[in-house]
């Protein structure tokens, strides 16, 4: 086995599964507080990605374009729970389904009209676009581990602000008691809007982290969205612990699926055999995972205490 | 009867006749689009099953289609190119008996981990899985993969030539009217009676002695059935696949036909299809942005006008 | 007479909270034996226990003397047992009619009946007749559920138990949010089934209890502090201080 390439090859895990962990932390936060199921989510991690390419080229940065579209992506998700989430919290989960689904139609479109139907790449700066010398014959590219070390932190910081300050502390409080958080004097429906915020914050990070390596296209919110429902239901919806521990899963086991599958199956069957079938079975592989972790813990691995 | 009131049977008697007459003077068009509308209306009566009648909210039921789609294709590139002899064939029956029992096999499978999950769980997994079907056959290059598989034999059935236009659509259609008939007879069955209960009242079901879960299985099987069929007549007339037939997106289209034309009702099902084709086409005939427009038709609908067009028929 | 239920050092513990402690109890068959405790006695767990929703952490449940603890709650129904909820449970969307098919053993045997209008359709509608007569909902019989009173709920609730042909009902407090003439109506209702149907009752209304039951047991932090005739029972010094004198 080559070393090198496992290494290499556990990086993209990680990245993948850090990537996963922002735009899943998102929905499980709004559900697990809210009760709202955001189809709409992926569409928000995509423009992420647009709104960050075109800031990048107006101000030719690539580190400023993400400062300055963090906030609006924040912004848009606080618009997007007023005018429609919001109206729709007293709903069953169908209607959210439709409705969110009907504004994924026109988010999607909208950045048709805006950006066009091709893909859009942004270029790094030099000094993000080299690479790491970890020692003689491994180096690692610069800007995946950055989005590894973001990705972390993010995690971590949303965890610690989850559970260990004061918002996070109304936010659980407003979770299992609505009445209660509104007699502290606190507007509630504020506090939503802001966890949706940062929910749509951090989806749009992702997809400003992914679209120097992928471009930012019409296609990704789409494809992300479902694995990361893979990752919410594997980690027990509404569990932010659980979100990351199952991306990070989700994210390897895709990988490295995908990577050494066919290598793997040489073991025991023909080459020609492996190489017809590893890849649809490394293409299946997280849904299989999803439902053998389900058929043993119907609730995902962190089913949380609360609901 | 109960079945067909007057003005329903008013609706389904234009949808066989106009087709066929502006075919007649020329104009084949509306006939395709008939016959597409019948094929969307079958998997909506499917999914009206569960989602209508039995409270199931599926959101997979597309990956149905395109294993039904997939279960012409198949056995026609086979036949075509050779590989796989067992399967290779054009037989219609054939082609049929694969869809129903792959779609069975993978209602059955998925629905067995679905169905230990309620509410938002359900219509992840659902999801979930359909994708998985997606990536399936992306994967799969000997069937074209991403690009799709072109379908150059239709199926051969005795006496019918689905390559002929009109015999195509009346096909669809008379499937339809027995789909429509087929999920009456069953909601109004011991079954249905069931269904209902357990839609309404899971718990009170479990502690009136009924196996809650076994009984869902059966609808999941029986919808997951026909829209597979729906999907071996999609596969015979749009002849070609792709993986993109599976989308969720599709999936979602089926929700909103069920969902606009009224759950649990008979005519519900085709009412949504009709709305949606004709939606569709006028739209995307005034703009390729007609998603925009659809869209925001679709959350109109979710936030102000609810429980559906055939609510407005029934009064 | 026999017993038709009998059950032997039951206990069961919601980490921490005793619901039921060494619980003993037999109910003879055919009669209407009562329950009465005060709130969070443990009256509801137990019934629940019987019916195989809950399971006990040790103790056996013997139903016509097989052990059926372990036995969950749909095949519990198939056995003889049904039970009715302190908070209505019925299906809000159906008819009043439907409720009560759903009931029947016949509908239930018959489940994978998929293209038939029911089996055994006047069977089953005599029954649902029959049921309805019994509690006076006669005329209701095509309503939808959601268009019921509460107190006809209750008693849908009553005859859906009744359709069930179960040898034994477990009757979690029919007479709960109950008016004081809808009271006297349930308590007739119960009567007519004195001596033809084996109940355990559930039930605070003392008036009820007292007029009803041929025995009563008395439930407190899950204990049966005593088990006698009404008359004893209303007698016992233990039960005045522990319960009837606090009230
Ligand atoms: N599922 C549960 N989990 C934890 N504790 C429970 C559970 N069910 C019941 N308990 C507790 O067990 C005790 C007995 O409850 P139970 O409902 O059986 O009382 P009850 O006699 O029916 O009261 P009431 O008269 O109010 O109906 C209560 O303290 C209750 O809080
Ligand atoms: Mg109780």
């Amino acid at each position: 086995m080559d070393y090198t390439l496992l290494l290499i090859q556990v990086l993209n895990g990680l990245q993948l599964g850090v990537l996963l962990f922002l735009v899943a932390s998102g929905l499980t936060l709004v559900f697990g507080i809210l009760d709202f199921v955001n189809l709409a989510h992926g569409s928000i991690y995509m423009l992420g990605a647009f709104v960050c390419a075109s800031l990048t080229y107006a101000l030719d940065s690539y580190l400023l374009a993400v400062i300055l579209a963090l906030p609006i992506i924040g912004i848009i998700g606080y618009v997007f729970e007023v005018f429609l989430a919001r109206p729709l919290y007293s709903r069953d989960h169908l209607d959210h389904v439709l409705g969110t689904f009907g504004a994924i139609l026109v988010i999607d479109t909208i950045a048709h009209l805006i950006w066009g139907p091709a893909g859009i790449a942004i270029p790094l700066p030099n000094y993000l676009d080299g690479q790491i010398k970890i020692s003689e014959n491994i180096e690692l590219p610069t800007f995946r581990v950055l989005i590894i070390i973001v990705g972390l932190l993010a995690a971590f910081g949303l965890l610690w602000l989850v559970n260990f300050t004061r918002l996070g502390m109304l936010i659980r409080a407003g979770a299992s008691n609505r009445t209660m958080v509104s007699a502290l004097g606190i507007d509630i429906r504020t506090l939503f809007a802001i966890v949706f915020a940062i929910g749509a914050t951090l989806a749009g990070m992702a997809g400003m982290l992914i679209a120097p390596i992928t471009e930012a296209s019409l296609g990704m919110g789409n494809n992300v969205i479902i694995t990361a429902f893979v990752v919410i239901i594997v980690g027990g919806i509404g569990s932010v612990k659980g979100a990351l521990v199952a991306a990070l899963l989700i994210g390897l086991i895709d990988t490295l699926g995908r990577a050494f599958l066919d290598d793997f199956f040489k073991i025991f069957m023909s080459t020609a055999a492996a190489e017809n079938s590893a890849p649809a079975i490394s293409s299946m592989s997280i849904y299989l995972i999803m439902a053998l972790i389900l058929s043993f813990k119907p609730n995902g691995l962190f089913p949380p205490r609360l609901r | 009867m109960q079945f067909i009131k007057p003005l329903k049977f008013f609706i389904l008697a234009s949808l066989l006749v106009f087709p066929i007459l502006f075919n007649q003077i020329g104009m084949s068009f509306y006939l395709d689009l008939a016959t597409r509308l019948c094929i969307l209306a079958i998997a909506a009566v499917g999914l009206n099953l569960i989602l209508g009648y039995g409270g199931m909210i599926s959101f997979g039921h597309a990956a149905y289609l395109g294993l039904g789609a997939y279960a012409v294709g198949i056995p026609a590139h086979h036949w075509l190119y050779g590989g796989l002899d067992f399967l290779a064939t054009t037989n219609g029956f054939v082609h049929i008996l694969i869809a129903i029992a792959i779609s069975g096999l993978f209602a059955l499978l998925t629905g067995l981990i679905c169905l230990k999950t309620k509410g938002v769980y359900f219509i992840m997994i659902t999801m979930a899985f359909s994708q998985m079907a997606y990536y399936l056959f992306v994967s799969i290059e000997e069937y074209g993969g991403d690009d799709g598989l072109v379908i150059n034999t239709r199926s051969e059935i005795p006496l019918i030539n689905l390559d002929d236009p009109i015999q195509m659509f009346l096909v669809s259609f008379s499937s339809l009217i027995f789909f429509m008939w087929l999920v009456h007879l069953i909601t109004k069955s011991n079954f249905g009676l069931i269904l209902s209960g357990i839609k309404d009242n899971e718990a009170r079901m479990v502690s009136l002695g009924y196996n809650v879960y076994f009984h869902k299985l059966i609808a999941f099987i029986f919808s997951g059935i026909i829209c597979g069929f729906a999907g071996v007549l999609l596969g015979n007339f749009t002849t070609f696949i792709s993986p993109e037939m599976i989308d969720w997106s599709r999936s979602g289209e089926l929700m909103f036909m069920v969902i606009l034309g009224g759950v649990a009702t008979v005519m519900g099902p085709l009412f949504g299809a009709i709305v949606f084709v004709i939606l569709e086409e006028v739209l995307s005939s005034i703009t390729i942005y007609w998603h925009l427009p659809f869209g925001l038709l679709l959350i109109t609908v979710v936030l102000f006008f609810r429980g559906g067009l055939s609510s407005l028929f029934s009064k | 007479m026999q017993n038709i239920l009998k059950i032997k050092n039951l206990n069961k513990n919601f980490g921490g909270v005793i619901a039921t402690k060494n619980l003993n109890l037999s109910v003879l068959d055919g009669d209407i034996h009562a329950i009465i405790g005060p709130n969070g006695a443990g009256k509801t767990t137990l019934v629940s226990q019987i019916f195989g929703q809950v399971f006990p952490d040790s103790g056996q449940i013997f139903f016509q003397n097989i052990d059926v603890t372990q036995i969950s709650e749909y095949k519990k129904s198939r056995l003889g047992i049904n039970r009715t909820f302190q908070i209505t449970s019925v299906m809000k969307s159906m008819t009043v009619s439907e409720n009560i098919q759903l009931a029947t053993d016949k509908i239930r045997e018959n489940s994978l009946n998929f293209f038939t209008t029911f089996t055994n359709k006047n069977y089953v509608l005599e029954k649902v007749d029959f049921c309805l007569g019994q509690v006076g909902l006669i005329e209701a019989n095509n309503q939808p559920v959601a268009s019921l009173s509460h107190g006809d709920c209750r008693k849908l609730e009553i005859a859906m138990a009744l359709a069930s042909d179960a040898k034994l009902l477990l009757l979690d407090e029919p007479m709960a949010g109950l008016g004081p003439s809808e009271t006297q109506e349930m308590i007739a209702l119960l009567n007519k089934l004195k001596g033809k149907q084996t109940i355990l009752l559930v039930e605070h209304d003392m008036d009820a209890v007292f007029a009803l039951a041929d025995r009563i047991s008395v439930l407190v932090s899950g204990e049966i502090i005593a088990t006698g005739e009404p008359n004893n029972i209303r007698h016992d010094s233990k039960v005045q201080k522990a319960y009837l004198g606090e009230a």
